[in-house]
């Protein structure tokens, strides 16, 4: 039976690194100018997504882990850095430090016991865990239940910098988004990334080797949720809101929806793929329930025929990993 | 590089050719939920009143050009509050109609307070928005928690519905729900023996009703909307509750849900509403007109108040000659409101819109004579009492004297 | 003893009363998902949609056809399975050698779908559709009225998931599809057409599902979202079950409903997530579910 990492060209370690540096150098280059011909909140709104879908891949597409309940993360890490921002009156980086912290203990402690478990069951209680912390989204009085915490001020970064221009956050907001991604590059192709895909491809042998299988596993899945919980803290700021669709069980299947679409495994395809899912959703506004529809059936069509993702089918085309 | 100066400066005497002759154009955006629980009430046939409201006003031929959007809000804060502000911000969107969902309504307040637009606000519940948080940017047209809790809740106490019983959906807005409508029913002089908070969305409410059999209270209130509410009253006469001589309250009922319920269903449902197609002349010859282009469906309350509300809007518009929010909106509290389907009312220095609201009974299956045929009055409410008095709302605009 | 739990002995037995009527269609539900999982390692993400189809297809037999709720309970499974049949033909089947996950994507893709189609055209408020006039009214049993619709739904239950797991566990057929599941090779070159049993299989789990929504039609708001937030409570029931195991998922079904009527007393709120800590409980102590066998 195959599985997923399947997909993913199989690359020599240090394959593809010039092609990697242009892409980077690439994508600051756009990342610099686009706020010129795009507006900037939808970008920001992209940038917080593919932050997340680039952790959730970290996951699934080289720790071989389905988690069905990333949403925890994302939404408890928005919460927190929300109410710290608004409530306890935490300058702007705190806030969202404040976030990222919650969302690493919650992965600790979820993590810590999902690990026990492989395949459907290990996403099965990531979901129920998830679940739990809906829950205790709705019923604490501090998150707002469906209002959300709303009118999250955006402050002034290292009380200097003041955030409410749209244009100045979204800066600050691609460089946390770009240095996620490098930090994640530099996890994957490091010795740490290494043992993880041989885990991911062959656990009973990656154990007879030597290597602590669950220990690895625990880390890369803190390291997750920590940065699935930084695009979410971000995520409150920028739009000033943090509420319970953050923390739903749909979210976590978007991640899921952007990540396939972009392409399980490669560095750059989750990025892709949440570009790609959050323009849909932002021009089909208007169209109501066929967003769902269109959804459905993109997922049917990467499952049925396009199972390398965007970015996949791209670096398959050309034989280098992406 | 000539011609494009030749042609800012044609673009340039247009323009002010334009301004003399007192073109104003303006851009309306309709945000409201198309495809979930309250896409029935609210929906594509509030853009259709909107639309009606532009064609009765006669905008064209008194100047005005006005242009219609619409989109989802899908009852989430988050993409409501983005959508508001990508509207004002991109499309430049001057006022924003609809928005039910108290949850979005309040974000959606929030956004256009901070970019200086007009919220005329129809489909949502929360007293907060001409409360704490009230804002000079903002109507509250049609209704809200307080209104629906002193409707109900007085009535039914003088009628005898003297202890309460409550099925709360556990969310913000539940909870506003109950909390108002038990202080009315404790200052009429009734008793609440309990409540019971179900998980919001529910389905099966079998174990709760059964809870509120057992109180053995005279009323049960549904402290809950939508599909929750449906639900609810379905199985309440599934469980012979009305037959045990226990009265249903529906604290938040629109027509369309008694349309989805049936009469066999929802008969004897007491529920509080501003608008019924079938009140006088006037709201029955617009709601024909309105069913017309509507799929034969009859407008509800919150779809009636969004043509209201446009309608004031464009009268505000046609005196002041200019689109600057803070003469319009000051113009709109100024002008008394007068309309074919409100009729007669005011919107106060809190932004709250007054108006008569209305007691209904659900007919019987034998008391209808046609499709939509719902309702018998009970009684009006004159809009001085309907609403909650003008001091005691918190809202800082309204000086305390 | 009872009052210092602050219930009438008789409201509790009223609450359990109403669990296990819920628990009816858990059991159902589960069964049809369980038996999908269990025999052919398929997770269903569809099964809630299914479910929803049923309940549509019943009041749309009544709206367009004016045929009654009896001759839907016949009718609607066998159409919804169908259905079924036809998306394992050409979808589903394309993906059995590859990882579950993509089973799942697909399934849920198709759900999304299915959802989504439902929603455009009937909105969401729910179509009515009423109780079959021989089954109205209830008997007052003392410590509660019970709609005598409510216990058919009782009995219909016990009977469909007797009669399934009669058949998986105990006849010929059943014995096929076991052997089927284990090792396909072996029992497809003894002459058994293992694809078309797959393929009945599927059609069988999703009939399940379906006659739990006619079933539900009466009693439940009838629309398109009334699956989607059951699918992962009855995914969960499965799991605690035990992925491969009938009267594990039957067993559980209907001991979650119990559970949920006692929560419903004594914490309401909570009563949508119970289900949720069990399973991550039962999945830590006991990780092939309760009557799962060890993988």
């Amino acid at each position: 039976m195959t599985t997923i990492s399947d997909s993913e060209p199989h690359a020599r370690p240090g394959e593809g690194e010039r092609l990697h540096q242009i892409i980077f150098l690439v994508l600051a280059g756009l990342l610099l100018v686009a706020p010129f011909f795009v507006y900037p909140v939808f970008l920001m709104k992209v940038l917080c997504f593919a932050l997340f879908a680039c952790a959730f891949n970290l996951l699934l597409g080289y720790g071989g882990l389905l988690s069905f309940g990333h949403a925890a993360y994302f939404g408890a890490a928005s919460y927190i850095s929300a109410h710290a921002a608004k409530v306890w009156g935490f300058p702007t980086e705190l806030a969202i430090l404040s976030g990222t912290a919650t969302a690493a203990l919650l992965g600790l402690v979820f993590g810590a016991l999902a690990i026990r478990r492989q395949g459907i069951y290990f996403a099965m209680i990531t979901l129920a865990l998830a679940q739990l912390v809906f829950f205790a989204s709705v019923q604490f009085k501090f998150t707002g239940g469906e209002d959300g915490i709303q009118q999250v001020p955006r402050g002034k970064l290292l009380g200097l910098l003041p955030l409410g221009d749209d244009r100045t956050l979204y800066y600050v907001v691609a460089a946390i988004f770009f240095a996620g991604l490098l930090l994640i590059y530099r996890i994957i192709h490091s010795p740490f990334g290494q043992v993880l895909k041989a885990i991911r491809d062959n656990e009973p042998r990656a154990i007879s080797l030597g290597y602590r299988a669950s220990r690895y596993k625990l880390a890369v899945f803190v390291l997750s949720a920590t940065l699935a919980g930084l695009a979410g803290a971000t995520k409150a700021i920028v739009f000033q809101l943090a509420s319970l669709t953050d923390v739903q069980w749909t979210m976590s299947g978007e991640v899921v929806l952007m990540t396939l679409v972009g392409g399980l495994g490669t560095v750059f395809g989750p990025m892709i793929g949440a570009l790609v899912i959050v323009s849909m959703q932002n021009y089909l506004a208007s169209f109501g329930a066929w967003v769902t529809v269109i959804q459905g059936c993109i997922f049917v069509i990467c499952v049925m025929m396009f199972r390398e993702g965007i970015v996949g089918k791209i670096a398959q085309i050309f034989k280098k990993p992406l | 590089m000539k011609v494009r100066l030749v042609l800012a400066a044609a673009l340039l005497a247009a323009t002010s050719l334009s301004a003399s002759a007192q073109q104003l154009s303006v851009k309306l955006g309709v945000l409201n939920d198309r495809s979930g629980i309250y896409s029935d009430l609210a929906g594509e046939g509030s853009v259709l009143a909107a639309r009606m409201a532009v064609e009765d006003f006669e905008a064209e031929k008194k100047g005005i050009k006005v242009e219609i959007i619409s989109a989802d809000h899908q009852n989430k804060p988050d993409v409501g509050s983005n959508i508001a502000r990508q509207w004002i911000d991109q499309e430049g969107v001057d006022v924003i109609l609809d928005v039910p969902t108290s949850s979005v309504a309040l974000a959606v307040n929030q956004v256009v307070k901070e970019k200086n637009k007009i919220f005329i606000n129809s489909g949502a519940a929360a007293s907060d928005l001409t409360g704490p948080q009230c804002s000079p940017n903002t109507v509250h047209w049609t209704y809200d928690t307080w209104a629906l809790a002193n409707g109900t809740g007085t009535a039914m106490v003088k009628n005898g519905g003297n202890t309460w019983f409550f099925i709360t959906a556990d969310y913000a807005f539940g909870h506003a729900l109950e909390r108002d409508t038990s202080a009315v029913v404790v200052k009429a002089g009734g008793k609440i023996l309990g409540a019971v908070r179900h998980p919001f969305p529910g389905s099966d409410f079998s174990s709760f009703l059964l809870q509120a059999q057992a109180t053995k209270a005279k009323v049960i209130a549904l402290a809950n909307a939508g599909g929750d509410t449906i639900n609810a009253i379905k199985q309440a006469s599934e469980f012979g509750v009305t037959q045990g001589g226990q009265a249903l309250a529906g604290l938040l009922v629109f027509a369309s849900d008694v349309h989805a319920l049936g009469l066999k269903t929802a008969q004897g449902l007491v529920l509080t509403e501003a608008f019924y197609w079938d009140l006088n002349d006037k709201t029955r010859e617009w709601s024909k007109r309105f069913a017309a282009r509507n799929g034969q469906k009859m407008p509800t309350m919150v779809q009636a108040g969004v043509y209201a509300g446009t309608l004031h809007y464009l009268k505000a518009l046609e005196a002041t000659k200019t689109k600057d929010t803070a003469t319009v909106m000051a113009k709109m509290k100024e002008m008394p409101t007068d309309d074919p389907l409100f009729g007669k009312g005011e919107i106060r220095a809190d932004g709250r819109k007054i108006h008569d609201m209305y007691l209904f009974q659900v007919k019987k299956p034998e008391e209808s004579k046609g499709p939509w045929d719902y309702y018998k009055l009970l009684s009006t409410i004159p809009g001085k009492d309907a609403f909650r008095p003008l001091g005691e709302g918190d809202c800082p605009l309204v000086k305390k004297g | 003893m009872f009052e210092l739990i602050g219930i009438p002995p008789q409201a509790l037995f009223g609450q359990l009363l109403l669990g296990l009527i819920n628990g009816s269609f858990y059991a159902i539900l589960s069964l049809g998902l369980a038996i999908i999982f269990g025999l052919l390692n398929i997770i269903n993400f569809t099964h809630g949609a299914q479910y929803m189809l049923g309940a549509v297809f019943t009041w749309m037999l009544l709206q367009y056809a004016g045929l009654n709720y009896w001759v839907a309970l016949i009718v609607v499974p066998i159409l919804v399975a169908a259905i079924g049949v036809v998306t394992e033909r050409l979808l589903i089947s394309r993906l059995y050698d590859l990882d579950h996950l993509y089973g799942l994507l697909l399934t849920f893709g198709l759900a999304l779908i299915i959802q989504g189609l439902l929603r455009n055209q009937y909105g969401i408020s729910g179509l009515p559709y009423s109780v079959p006039s021989q089954l109205t009214g209830g008997h007052n049993l003392g410590f509660m009225f019970l709609p005598n619709y409510r216990g058919w739904v009782v009995a219909v239950s016990l009977v469909v998931c007797l009669a399934t797991w009669f058949t998986i566990e105990k006849t010929s057929l059943g014995a096929y599809l076991r052997a089927a599941t284990e090792n396909p090779t072996l029992v497809q070159a003894f002459g058994i057409n293992v694809p078309r049993l797959v393929t009945l299989t599927y059609g069988l789990g999703v009939g399940l599902a379906a006659l739990a929504g006619v079933l539900a039609a009466p009693i439940y708001s009838v629309n398109p979202n009334m699956g989607a937030d059951l699918i992962i409570v009855v995914f969960a029931v499965v799991v605690i079950g035990g992925m491969g195991s009938i009267l594990g998922s039957i067993v559980t079904g209907f001991g979650l409903g119990l559970i949920e009527g006692l929560t419903k007393v004594f914490y309401p709120e909570a009563s949508g997530i119970v289900i949720f800590v069990i399973m991550v409980i039962v999945l830590l102590v006991r990780p092939a579910g309760l009557f799962g066998r060890a993988a």
